[in-house]
């Protein structure tokens, strides 16, 4: 599983990087998390509202912070 | 909250919920004075009518009736935006004539859940959308300078007239500035990357797909992420003006920045500008200076040059703005904030 988040270094978009590393640790999935910083990469999902989380390739949810909850269950359904 | 757990709706409107949280805020609302009272005359034994007094109970009255004020907003404010989305707006706006066009972004400049951090992207996808530059300035215009808690501060300060002043005359400022540079055919201070960005993938739209359940849950995190960042201008802002409220003589102001100062709307502008992102920290200072003299008008142009124009906001836009575009949008709507201000202290 790849997972990106997208967003220009915001406070938002670290806090969503370090939710999602902390529910992959929780929950000892095992991922690759990358992020995307550029305004091109983050426009190529078509995601104009960040943060913005991609899991293998596909936008999941853009424009917000997930509640911990919200994240495990994007992030454990696969 | 364990008990109501078994039967919760996901789906449904959690109306019960919601009126109780409604009863308790209302309640707390209405005991702000008893409370102010007791605790400066009785429990500090501050004799009444004293300057400390006076400040004592101004600081304890306001942080009550701010903090309160600020919790129910933030929380309907976010609740209703989470119907609203940058990618929603710019499918509305996409295509649409310079006029029209203008007004329905300056709207939607309030209602989107937007934060400047992400004005780059959404910049450049409202122009791959083809939203026309000048509709796109409406929209960014209009998001800041129309700030909700602004509004509600506003609103419990003067009443709904002076409020309603200032929703009116930000939508209309963020029209006008977004008409006058859209006609001045400014797409060269654009930088031309801009131009080229394709928009690819599906566009994946946050308004939708939220349950009652999520959208309310949102707003209780929202509440608290807004407050814990900005309750430390909030104590200093209603502390200076609780100062001045009690130690600055009546109608100080009135002599130094009244109606008939004409310096007074610009040097307010040009203070505002470097105080960005302490809105809800100026407001109650603003409050405190109006009461000692400051005209309407000057005190409603100080407040939009501080939500509207930003320094760091204007830092991000150099991205995908030549300077030149960033200075006459500066100028053009720090024009606007002038005339807006010198309306007001002439007819208020």
């Amino acid at each position: 599983m790849t997972i990106k988040v997208l967003g220009s270094g915001c406070p938002n978009c670290q806090r969503l990087e370090a939710n999602v590393r902390l529910v992959l640790e929780a929950r000892g999935i095992a991922a690759e998390v990358q992020k995307v910083t550029d305004v091109a990469g983050i426009l190529a999902y078509g995601v104009s509202s960040t943060p913005a989380l991609v899991i293998d390739e596909e936008v999941v949810l853009a424009g917000r912070v997930p509640s911990p909850r919200q994240l495990e269950g994007l992030l454990v359904g696969r | 909250m364990k008990a109501a757990a078994p039967v919760r709706d996901v789906g449904g409107f959690p109306a019960a919920r919601l009126a109780l949280a409604a009863a308790v805020w209302a309640g707390l609302y209405l005991l702000k004075g008893p409370f102010a009272d007791g605790l400066t005359y009785r429990v500090l034994g501050l004799v009444p009518a004293s300057r400390l007094a006076d400040a004592v109970h101004f600081f304890l009255f306001d942080v009550v009736k701010i903090v309160l004020l600020l919790v129910g907003i933030i929380f309907v404010v976010t609740v209703v935006r989470s119907f609203f989305s940058v990618e929603r707006t710019r499918a509305l706006l996409g295509g649409r004539r310079e006029g029209a066009g203008n007004v329905l972004a300056a709207g939607l400049g309030v209602v989107t859940p937007f934060c400047s951090c992400s004005a780059v992207p959404a910049f450049i996808g409202f122009v791959a959308a083809g939203v026309p530059l000048g509709v796109t300035l409406s929209f960014l215009i209009a998001s800041p300078m129309v700030n909700e808690i602004a509004l509600v501060m506003l609103f419990g300060m003067f009443g709904w007239g002076i409020a309603a002043l200032y929703l009116v005359s930000g939508l209309a400022l963020a029209v006008v500035a977004g008409m006058v540079l859209g006609r001045l055919r400014l797409e060269r201070w654009v930088e031309p990357f801009v131009f080229e960005t394709r928009l690819g993938g599906q566009a994946l739209d946050p308004s939708r797909q939220l349950t009652w359940h999520e959208r309310v849950q949102m707003g209780v995190e929202e509440v608290g992420s807004i407050l814990g960042k900005i309750w430390p201008y909030l104590l200093v802002g209603i502390g200076l003006g609780a100062a001045i409220h009690g130690w600055v003589p009546q109608s100080f102001f009135l002599r130094y920045a009244g109606p008939g100062q004409p310096l007074a709307v610009p040097v307010a502008v040009v203070l505002g500008i470097p105080l960005y992102s302490n809105a809800a920290g100026i407001l109650p200072l603003v409050e405190a200076l109006h009461a000692k003299g400051l005209a309407m008008g000057t005190t409603l142009a100080f407040m939009m040059a501080v939500v509207a124009l930003s320094l760091p906001e204007m830092i991000i836009l150099r991205r995908v703005l030549k300077p030149r575009l960033i200075g006459l949008y500066v100028a053009v709507v720090g024009a606007g904030i002038l005339a807006t201000g010198f309306l007001f202290n002439a007819v208020l």
